[in-house]
């Protein structure tokens, strides 16, 4: 960030705090008016990890689109679970939690530089949410051993054991559940650990009781030393890349991965203001282009923070009760006197959002996880400076006018870096939307050394 | 060469110093490293501080090199949320060398001592998520690596490691059924590479006899390896040598011969004890 733009900053934010005593809606460092929420990628997995020492509770929510007889899930799980382990809960607090944690756009108004005033505007961009996951049943045989079965919600469930691989393989398959090619060997691993298998289908009678159009997150909770998250049996099918979204719910700090490399999503950054309207393929080209930067090999931090609170907010925090259905058990229910404000409220819930692109080349062994001590709150923030529009025939403004190409300048240089595109089209692109200038003559070194004629 | 190794340059230590600081750039410069240049400095100035004092007590002479190499390994590998874990780790480290003590020597790697003691009571934790596998940052470690451990004629406490914990990776991914492509993900962590060459091969804490020595390693990496995946501890590899020290402790292991002294080592990759003279800290 350039200083001139760092002061703007500043002076932005300080009559920000002006406009909330006036009783303007502003938050502290400038205005969320947009979100990059998860219903952008397809075959967008979200799972939800509350962890604390060796409890965990995982959420499980996938967009599955399909004819629901057909959707059937096998989740590799540490121990049989019981009835009460396992929970059906609703798909809004996820898009909550995913709106809530989601890489943002904010935008400043420049003031006039002759003048101390400040205009601003807030917008908004709608947020949408849905969910999936489901299955069908069979029988035992072929070394395997249902452990329990149980109807919860709207699915059929299975806790399976199994001695080899190849029978697993066969029992899953005459039982509807479509191995992908390979799957055999992944399942074989999970063997050899002692793992179970959780298997769920969609009870067509429960899910039309339901009354809703999708399948609802599946819930289980366990008590595990590892604190990880399986990702192999679905990078088997090698149907190009995943995308994973995972939002932990700790106590002490963020998660990171202990076997790939996290990384923090570029912040911060100044980039032209007509992407505003393309936010959502600003966040995919960025993100796609960060993942190449990191040989396809990092998992990537987007949001890690208290939850008591956010700044700028793209969605109220969680309440008590949301997060205690999410297997926050240390918060207290709130029962019938909801408070929406919940900012005075003290809760001990760090969230960290990771978001990973995989695929079994680049991501060969399942996610492994550690929760540090780090509360350093981080999110992805990207932010849009609008330029004033006035006279401003003062010295202070011919000085800001004569400033202004260079900073879009700027601005489209780091939208490019960071996005991979075209930086012409960038420079059209701004031109059109207002932000007009004429790009500087492309210097060569020799002109710097002694000037151009 | 042998002449410059044999003058200014004949303690190995300034190999170690330029290479951890070598590293410790390349993370901050393209890894983005969480450290901050107040935590840096704190685990430094503590580190140097703790050791002029040390050396005041028992009146011995000021050695900066060792504590300042401590300084750089927490630096590396503690993380914290701010600076004065650090200090405090520093300060343990260097502390234990004085302290805790057998034979004439000290028992505990200093950093490896503090980031356990820091890690147990929650302070702090260790920057294993930062490194990634990268070939050629494995690489350029290893090869910084190579240098400092061969100079202080310690080349076998690494390959033993890396050899010990390599088979056993692979032992398990061939029991498991799992693509190679696992072990190898594991064994290119640029932190085990680091440890490797520059924690667990310090000449200080490990036996001088070669064989011995071959066999602390390699339990080293045994122990890391049944930490981590029987026990899900993720810093497995820092517990290893912190109970191992504690079991030489408890056993009373004896240490043939004199103390490794800096410096003193002969131009032998693979040194067993030596007739050298002089004490040292």
């Amino acid at each position: 960030m350039t200083r001139s733009a760092l002061k703007k900053l500043l002076v932005a934010a300080a009559s920000a705090i002006a406009a909330t005593a006036a009783g303007g809606a502003a938050a502290f460092c400038g205005f969320y008016v947009a979100k990059a929420d998860t219903k952008l990628f397809n075959k967008a997995s979200k799972v939800v990890m509350m962890r604390d020492g060796d409890r965990t509770v995982i959420t499980m929510s996938n967009d599955y689109q399909g004819e629901l007889k057909e959707f059937a899930i096998v989740v590799p799980v540490p121990v049989v679970l019981e009835e009460g382990q396992i929970h059906v809960t609703d798909s809004a607090i996820i898009d909550h939690l995913d709106v809530y944690t989601a890489p943002r756009l904010v935008e400043y108004f420049d003031e006039d530089p002759c003048d101390r005033r400040v205009y601003e505007k807030m917008a908004a961009s709608p947020l949408a949410g849905e969910s999936a996951d489901g299955g069908r049943r069979g029988a035992d045989s072929l070394g395997v051993t249902v452990e329990a079965e149980y109807t919860v919600g709207e699915y059929d469930i299975q806790i399976l054991s199994a001695k080899e691989s190849g029978g697993l393989a066969a029992w899953l398959t005459q039982n509807g559940y479509r191995l992908p090619d390979g799957a055999e060997e992944t399942l074989g691993s999970y063997i050899r650990q002692g793992t179970k298998f959780f298997v769920a289908k969609v009870n067509l009678k429960e899910q039309a009781n339901t009354g809703l159009k999708y399948l609802r997150p599946l819930q289980i909770a366990f008590e595990s030393p590892r604190f990880m998250l399986p990702i192999r049996l679905g990078t088997v099918n090698a149907d190009g890349k995943q995308e994973i979204f995972i939002f932990a719910l700790t106590r002490s700090g963020r998660i990171e991965t202990t076997n790939y490399r996290t990384v923090k999503l570029p912040s911060g950054m100044d980039i032209p203001v007509y992407v505003k309207d393309e936010f959502g393929d600003f966040y995919k080209a960025m993100f796609a282009e960060q993942v190449d930067r990191e040989a396809e090999r990092a998992v990537f931090l987007e949001y890690a923070w208290d939850m008591n609170w956010c700044d700028p907010c793209a969605a109220d925090p969680l309440s008590n009760d949301e997060l205690r259905e999410l297997g926050v058990y240390w918060t207290e229910p709130v029962g019938g006197r909801e408070r929406p404000e919940i900012m005075p409220e003290t809760r001990d819930v760090f969230v960290t959002r990771l978001h990973v692109s995989y695929d079994a080349a680049h991501f060969p062994e399942d996610l492994m996880f550690k929760e540090t001590g780090e509360r350093e709150n981080f999110q992805g923030r990207y932010v849009l400076r609008h330029p004033f529009k006035g006279a401003a025939t003062c010295e202070a403004g011919r000085d800001y006018r004569r400033d202004l190409p260079r900073r879009f300048e700027s601005e489209a240089q780091t939208l490019a870096t960071l996005t991979g595109w075209d930086i012409d089209d960038i420079r059209a692109k701004m031109k059109s939307a207002g932000q007009s200038y004429t790009p500087p003559p492309r210097e060569r070194w020799w002109e710097r050394l002694w000037g151009r004629e | 060469m042998e002449t410059i190794f044999r003058g200014p340059l004949r303690d190995a230590r300034w190999f170690q110093i330029a290479g951890q600081s070598i590293i410790l750039s390349i993370g901050l410069l393209f890894y983005g490293f969480g450290v901050s240049p107040a935590q840096i400095a704190a685990a430094l100035i503590a580190a140097l501080a703790a050791q002029w004092i040390g050396a005041r007590l028992i009146a011995s002479r000021f050695d900066w090199k060792s504590a300042l190499i401590s300084g750089l390994s927490l630096a590396l590998l503690l993380r914290a949320n701010d600076w004065p874990p650090f200090a405090l780790a520093a300060a343990l480290a260097i502390g234990s060398k004085f302290a805790i003590r057998a034979d004439g020597r000290h028992i505990f790697n200093p950093a490896n001592f503090a980031i356990v003691a820091m890690l147990l009571a929650g302070g702090a934790w260790t920057s294993t998520s930062e490194w990634g596998s990268a070939p050629w940052f494995a690489l350029t470690i290893a090869a910084l690596g190579l240098v400092s451990t061969w100079r202080a004629s310690r080349l076998d406490a690494p390959i033993v490691y890396l050899g010990v914990y390599g088979a056993l990776l692979l032992g398990r991914a061939l029991y498991l059924g799992d693509p190679l492509a696992i072990p190898a993900l594991r064994l290119s962590h640029g932190a085990l590479i680091l440890f490797a060459f520059f924690m667990i091969s310090d000449p200080k804490t490990t036996p001088d006899d070669l064989k011995e020595r071959a066999l602390f390693v390699g339990a080293a990496a045994l122990v890391a390896y049944v930490l981590q995946f029987h026990f899900h501890i993720s810093d497995g590899i820092f517990y290893a040598p912190f109970l191992l020290a504690l079991l030489r402790l408890a056993i009373g292991a004896p240490q043939r011969g004199r103390p490794y002294e800096w410096g003193r080592a002969p131009l032998n990759p693979f040194a067993s004890p030596r007739r050298a003279a002089a004490p040292a800290e």
